[in-house]
């Protein structure tokens, strides 16, 4: 019983890194990062929107480039 | 015109918007990943829909639906990016092959025994995320119709008929968003798991969008720029390795 609750535990904590983090933690790094500088700007009273999508591309083809061979 | 009509067509018109955005990730993660977990998800979306409306009724305009938004579009957004990257990689490896054929092999489609959990859970979260609201929509129109008494009937009819109308146009449309191939369509559902990923996540933190809903449109001529622009980059880069290795 004990060993299956560990077994669906564990196989429940691999399929969120998969969806979160997957096979580059860059990316889920970079969300967060955005999401937070984001969240700090509206608190000082900036609605900074214009702030995610570019760093969300940057990241983006970081990573592209990382995937790639050679 | 009639009270009851204008409230049927304001909440018809507003959760539309809402129910394409939900049927464009089921039927796109569908066609992606195989539709049977994709459906399953939905189902058990709307299931939990029902249970949360149900109970909380006109109370729903209290959900902190902000914070929601908060974490679906984070997780959309992370998600969407691995798609989104995965997509350039393969569309500039392979280019547009097997456009037209009904396309089954590939490591991103479920053949497993068992419920594929990532299908799951992306067509759960945009079933709740958007079936919530569209409740509220439904919630907000139906109280607000009228100070003396509120219009929940018609509101209801309208924003049921959205979704109803929405998802048969998306149905309909499965047949041939099967036969894109499974590269393109990764990365073009890469592309819009991004968009609303971006778009739900910053407006829950409490960001205001220039053009409010209609920046979802900008976002997706921007990041679909970006993949063209990337898959190019990748494409002369694979060019430029193969040439060296031969």
């Amino acid at each position: 019983m004990i060993r299956r609750v560990g077994s669906w535990l564990f196989g429940f904590a691999r399929f969120w890194y998969e969806f979160v983090i997957g096979d580059d933690p860059l990316m889920a790094l970079g969300v967060a990062t955005a999401l937070g500088a984001t969240a700090i700007l509206l608190r000082s009273g900036h609605n900074a929107w214009w702030l995610t999508p570019p760093l969300v591309i940057v990241v983006l083809g970081v990573s592209i480039r990382r995937m790639s061979p050679g | 015109m009639n009270v009851a009509l204008f409230v049927f067509a304001t909440t018809f018109l507003a959760s539309a918007v809402e129910a394409i955005e939900m049927v464009t990730i089921v039927i796109g993660v569908g066609a992606t990943r195989g539709w049977r977990s994709t459906i399953i998800g939905a189902a058990a979306g709307f299931g939990v829909l029902a249970v949360v409306v149900g109970a909380a009724g006109a109370a729903l305009t209290r959900f902190p639906i902000d914070s929601l938004r908060v974490v679906v579009g984070g997780l959309l957004l992370v998600f969407g990016l691995q798609w989104f990257r995965k997509g350039v990689v393969r569309v500039a490896a392979r280019g547009l092959a097997g456009l037209g054929q009904l396309d089954t092999e590939d490591a991103d489609v479920w053949t497993g025994p068992g419920i594929d959990w990532t299908a799951f859970v992306l067509a759960f979260k945009a079933v709740v995320l958007e079936g919530l609201e569209i409740a509220f929509i439904v919630v907000s129109f139906g109280a607000a119709a009228n100070t003396a008494r509120t219009e929940y009937g018609p509101a209801l009819i309208g924003g049921v008929g959205a979704i109803v109308v929405i998802g048969g146009i998306g149905l309909s449309a499965r047949q041939a968003v099967g036969r894109i191939p499974r590269s393109l369509l990764q990365l073009v559902v890469g592309v819009m798991l991004t968009t609303f990923g971006t778009f739900w996540s910053m407006e829950g933190l409490g960001v205001s969008w220039p053009a409010g809903d209609g920046a979802i449109l900008g976002l997706l001529a921007l990041y679909a720029a970006v993949a063209f622009g990337y898959t190019e980059i990748q494409r002369r880069r694979i060019a430029v390795l193969r040439a060296a290795i031969s």
